[in-house]
């Protein structure tokens, strides 16, 4: 059989089905996101200074777009599949002859692609508030990927292994929310106590954010070789927990 | 060749119950084969572990030759499977249905559109092709789930009490469809709780009983393994029933009553009614035959 058009059926579905209901999926982050450049980035940041160099607005747009990113591609893979799981309509993959590492890479391309779409409609918003300077687009583009497939492959996880709709809740709302928040979006860990910084080290998101932000204006608080690092091992532990849970039916099969 | 082979099958849930018990039986290729049990006899289990819905605890299954230790992937090309409950997307279109299933099992979308377009027309679907597949009434959401199961044109078909809730008309149709199928080559495997089902289109019967095989044989010899059949007598008048009492005739209602003969048995006892001066206004079968011999080996 062809693996590749079991996995172009799973992208088509999943990108169907999140384009079908734009004003759940795409729509509400871009709201949300302009609301923060709006009370966060003019009203609250033309009080503060500069952070590193650049303006309070243009210093957390990649934060924001990278919380757009890391919530949507998390939110789009977990709902789907979970949903999938709750109706037992993911009853239709399992019998099929399609790869484990095939329907993960589906169900992962479609919260990526949703991700990256989210992050360029935020991005493109942020233009009205601040013009942002690009210092390497490549960082930008391997940060903002690599990101949305870490989220998407822990949205996959946990609508594997959730049971009910509780389950699919409590990481974003417990986990991913707190995280994000204090990953630096809205500051630099350099602001804070040295206790504080170290704790935040801890964050993987940190490292996204600062990575993705060096890719914009060059600075980071943290090594950027250090976030690709972060990156790529939680794309390849996430990765590999995903196909052992599917190999071996975890949360699936009984 | 064997179209579904399975050794000493056993199945324990992670909560202790043991759902199969070294089950083994084989299915020939072109067979048309009942699976049949009581609720919780482990029927659905057993299509859960060959279409790969479930693990086995230990045991050996094999499709066409293909174990599903090793080849799960090659068997599973091989199989259709139409579940007990509704479990497509409900927010999908009917004709999309079939198109997302077909590329799972690596079909290329126009191919699966030509395909689905001939299942859906045999099914009497096509009309609904671009509805929402929640929109359908019970018995199209059934057919829609058998048109899923043949999109790949799978060699074995196993359907999992496919008529249950399905009008008489309806039912009957998806028989003379099964039928053709069976005809064309296809190798099926059915579970239902209609003897009726059974009788009309299998040659060969599997009875689990709590997990347990304990009949597998040709649907004929089981029939020819009843002796005796419940007859209801209708006639113009009860006489002196003297004359028929070796048959033990049990009155049922007014003029009607309920005897047990054998095949050979018959002929004597109507000549022996006749002579008694009663006439028979009515004389049938009391319920389904193969019933009676399922429910009594369920019991034994």
């Amino acid at each position: 059989m062809s693996t590749f058009i079991a996995y172009q059926t799973i992208v088509r579905r999943e990108v169907n089905r999140f384009m079908r209901i734009w004003l759940q999926t795409l729509l509400p982050p871009v709201i949300t996101q302009t609301l923060y450049f709006v009370i966060f980035g003019k009203f609250i940041g033309s009080q503060l200074g500069q952070i590193g160099g650049i303006s309070y607005m243009s210093f957390i747009v990649p934060g924001l777009v990278m919380m757009a990113v890391i919530n949507s591609s998390y939110s789009n893979v977990v709902s789907s599949f979970f949903s999938s799981k709750f109706q037992r309509n993911v009853e239709e993959i399992l019998v099929s002859p399609t790869p484990s590492w095939v329907i993960m890479a589906g169900y992962v391309t479609g919260g990526v692609v949703r991700g990256v779409i989210v992050g360029a409609l935020v991005f493109s918003v942020s233009v009205f508030f601040t013009h942002p300077h690009i210092f390497n687009i490549f960082l930008i583009g391997i940060f903002i990927l690599f990101t949305a497939t870490v989220f998407s492959l822990g949205g996959l996880a946990n609508g594997i292994l959730a049971r009910n709709f509780d389950d699919v809740s409590i990481v974003p709302t417990f986990v991913l929310t707190p995280l994000t928040y204090l990953g630096g979006v809205f500051y630099s860990i350099m602001s804070l106590p040295v206790f504080w910084q170290k704790v935040s080290l801890f964050n993987p998101i940190l490292y996204m954010v600062n990575g993705f932000r060096y890719g914009f204006y060059g600075v980071s608080d943290v090594s950027v070789i250090a976030s690709v690092f972060i990156l790529i091992s939680f794309t390849a532990i996430l990765a590999l927990m995903n196909f052992y849970l599917l190999k071996n039916g975890i949360g699936l099969k009984n | 060749m064997h179209a579904l082979s399975v050794q000493h099958l056993s199945k324990i849930y992670v909560n202790g119950t043991q759902a199969l018990k070294d089950v083994s039986f084989a299915i020939e290729a072109g067979d048309f084969c009942a699976l049949l049990g009581a609720n919780g006899a482990g029927k659905t289990t057993l299509i859960g572990i060959v279409t790969d819905l479930l693990k086995k605890t230990s045991g050996e299954v094999k499709v066409f030759d293909h174990n599903i230790d090793f080849k799960f992937s090659k068997a599973k090309q091989l199989i259709g499977v139409v579940p007990q409950e509704f479990n497509f997307n409900i927010f999908e279109k009917v004709q999309d249905i079939l198109v997302t299933q077909a590329g799972y099992f690596g079909i290329d979308h126009r191919k699966a559109r030509m395909d689905s377009e001939v299942i859906l027309k045999r099914l009497g679907l096509w009309s609904k092709k671009d509805s929402a597949s929640r929109t359908l009434s019970g018995g199209m959401k059934r057919r829609l789930m058998i048109a899923r199961a043949l999109i790949h044109h799978p060699k074995l078909l196993i359907l999992d009490e496919p008529t249950a809730g399905v009008d008489v008309e309806l039912r009957h149709g998806m028989w003379d469809y099964l039928k053709e199928l069976n005809q064309q080559g296809m190798t099926i495997l059915l579970t239902t709780h209609y003897l009726e089902e059974v009788e009309q289109l299998c040659r060969n019967v599997a009875i689990l009983k709590n997990g347990e095989l304990v009949t597998y044989d040709r649907v004929y010899h089981l029939m020819q393994r009843l002796e005796k059949e419940i007859y209801l007598v209708t006639v113009d008048r009860i006489q002196d029933v003297g004359s028929i009492q070796k048959f033990g005739p049990m009155i049922k209602e007014e003029n009607t009553f309920e005897v047990e003969l054998s095949k050979s048995d018959v002929h004597d006892f109507i000549l022996k009614v006749t002579e008694i001066g009663m006439t028979i206004t009515d004389f049938r079968s009391q319920g389904h035959r193969l019933e009676k011999l399922y429910l009594k080996i369920l019991k034994t």
